[in-house]
């Protein structure tokens, strides 16, 4: 904060006239909220990992070790190992999706890409509690695929669709798609169109021409997607209980009952960090690997 | 079109994704009959119910106040911070700071929140939910109205301090009036999103004061009726003319750019 307030005024002209007062309302006030009420919150609930429980929920601040070593005895590692194949299924699938998409709608005609991107944006607009319960409606026993199938004949009776591993990764995918094949799409957009047209004339086949220039190019923006859709599945605790029946505990579960039931908030937080490691390391990969394609470096 | 060849068939089966489920809500949500799976004639009842339940018509009524408090902050607090960090920085750090709390995973911005209450002993309600909100509102209006102001050309604020207008003239007369349409996306952003906002509401609202998103959890933890459809019809409805005032407004803002 210090050198903030000291640092030289940059460009603007108006800067010799414009006075410390004038800066510190308005930078003061925003950057102090978010001190406040986002950066003293998580410093705090991640100083609780060191912490032990009350006797009677609360946290009592005598370090300890114990929360990290209950994080990784086998009952919780099995959380966080099918936590991570769930939101990584969901994750790749929603890539599969979504780039063909992004792709499509980048080869658009202008007026018609907004179009396309405003339906891609609008059930993300929706209720997430509905988009999920939209789920329960189509894939219970009575719901309209189960019927589907039955009225072509696929099948004879209803199959169990609904509270299956499956469920739960279709619910997250549904759930963060858009966030998938909106950075995709500004960085497929941003492609130059004559690399590929220089790589087709050179005789590169189609496989190869995506292989070896659009799929590194896009690689930044494929990552970003990959990141959205990534850390909340991780974190998400309604899709597994909504459409897994609860039968699939992931982190955001246990997260959720440690603060809610259990009342031990120190371990809870210690599941928490496991979601702002996977934030952090995730970032900075996606910066590493733009700012490598940004100046042409090997790939 | 034709450009798009076999591309085509991903970008339909993505759209009949994305909509089957919320056209199969609202199909169901004029059902007569009492399943929430099979239609069984056509009727307005479960909208009747809808209007008719108290509880539910109170928690909108808290969503709303929420919603409404937690704008008012995030427009006062995330515009004058994103003049002030276009104007006085260029640490792209303090940018990423400011933005942060959108790409905080939720959860992890809840439990914060409510050990931090826990910690200062406030008491949860609509209040601490509206505070809570207001952080993540004010990072994406910092991020639209920066980017607007990011467009902007700063030699008009200096030509309008040049001819001897004061700090305050300028930016109600300059300034303003070229963010405004920006302001209006961010807060109509953090509107809507407020009013969707489940998990950090989840963690940090009073036992008395659920908001709607915390009443529909409860309805579909319950079981399935058709009062769920029609309360999503009527959402549905009110996202996509947000959606699309919102839309309509940042193309007003690029197109002002030309």
């Amino acid at each position: 904060m210090t050198d903030l307030i000291t640092s030289t005024p940059t460009g603007r002209g108006a800067g010799e006239r414009s006075s410390r007062w004038e800066r510190v309302t308005l930078l003061v006030p925003g950057l102090g909220y978010v001190t406040a009420f986002m950066a003293v919150p998580v410093l705090l609930v991640l100083s609780y990992v060191f912490f032990q429980r009350g006797r009677f929920g609360g946290v009592v601040y005598e370090f300890t070790w114990d929360n990290f070593s209950r994080a990784l005895s086998p009952t919780y590692r099995a959380v966080l190992v099918d936590s991570v194949v769930i939101a990584g299924s969901a994750t790749i699938l929603a890539l599969l999706i979504g780039y063909p998409v992004a792709y499509a709608i980048a080869q658009l005609p202008a007026r018609w890409r907004n179009v396309a991107l405003v339906l891609v944006v609008i059930p993300f607009w929706t209720n997430f509690l509905v988009r999920t319960y939209a789920w329960i409606v189509l894939l219970s026993s009575e719901g309209l695929v189960n019927r589907g199938l039955e009225s072509l004949g696929v099948i004879e009776d209803p199959i169990t669709l609904l509270y299956t591993r499956g469920a739960v990764v279709v619910g997250l995918v549904y759930a963060y798609l858009p966030l998938m094949i909106l950075p995709l799409y500004a960085s497929i957009s941003k492609l130059d169109p004559e690399l590929r047209e220089a790589a087709t004339n050179l005789g590169a086949s189609r496989f190869r021409v995506f292989r070896t220039i659009t799929w590194p190019l896009t690689l930044p923006g494929a990552l970003t997607g990959c990141i959205f859709v990534f850390v909340p599945s991780l974190g998400n605790f309604v899709v597994p209980e909504l459409l897994g029946g609860g039968k699939f505990v992931m982190v955001g579960n246990v997260v959720r009952d440690q603060f809610l039931k259990a009342r031990d908030w120190p371990f809870g937080a210690t599941l928490a960090l496991v979601l702002i490691v996977v934030l952090v390391v995730l970032f900075f990969v996606q910066s590493r690997v733009s700012r490598r394609v940004s100046t042409g470096g090997p790939s | 079109m034709k450009a798009l060849g076999w591309l085509r068939l991903p970008l339909a089966l993505c759209m009949l994704f994305l909509y089957l489920p919320i056209a199969v809500l609202v199909v169901m949500s004029f059902n007569g009959g009492r399943s929430a799976f099979s239609m069984d004639g056509f009727s307005l009842r479960w909208y009747g119910e809808l209007a008719g339940n108290s509880a539910l018509l109170e928690a909108l009524g808290n969503s709303l106040v929420v919603a409404a408090g937690a704008t008012a902050i995030a427009v006062v607090l995330g515009t004058t911070l994103a003049v002030g960090l276009a104007r006085y920085t260029r640490s792209s750090a303090l940018d990423a700071y400011a933005m942060s709390p959108a790409i905080m995973p939720d959860l992890v911005l809840a439990i914060g929140l409510l050990s931090f209450y826990s910690l200062i002993s406030m008491t949860l309600g609509l209040f601490s939910v509206m505070l809570a909100h207001a952080v993540f509102g004010m990072a994406f209006v910092v991020a639209v109205v920066r980017a607007r102001l990011a467009q902007a050309d700063p030699s008009l604020e200096e030509a309008s301090r040049d001819l001897g207008a004061g700090a305050l003239t300028t930016f109600r007369r300059v300034t303003l009036p070229t963010i405004a349409p920006a302001v209006v996306a961010g807060a109509l952003l953090t509107f809507t999103l407020s009013l969707d906002e489940f998990v950090i509401a989840f963690f940090t609202n009073g036992p008395t004061t659920p908001t709607l998103p915390i009443s529909i959890y409860s309805m579909v933890r319950f079981g399935v009726t058709p009062e769920i459809n029609a309360l999503a019809t009527v959402l549905l409805l009110v996202s996509l003319t947000v959606v699309i005032a919102s839309a309509r407004l940042s193309r007003r803002t690029e197109a002002t750019d030309e």
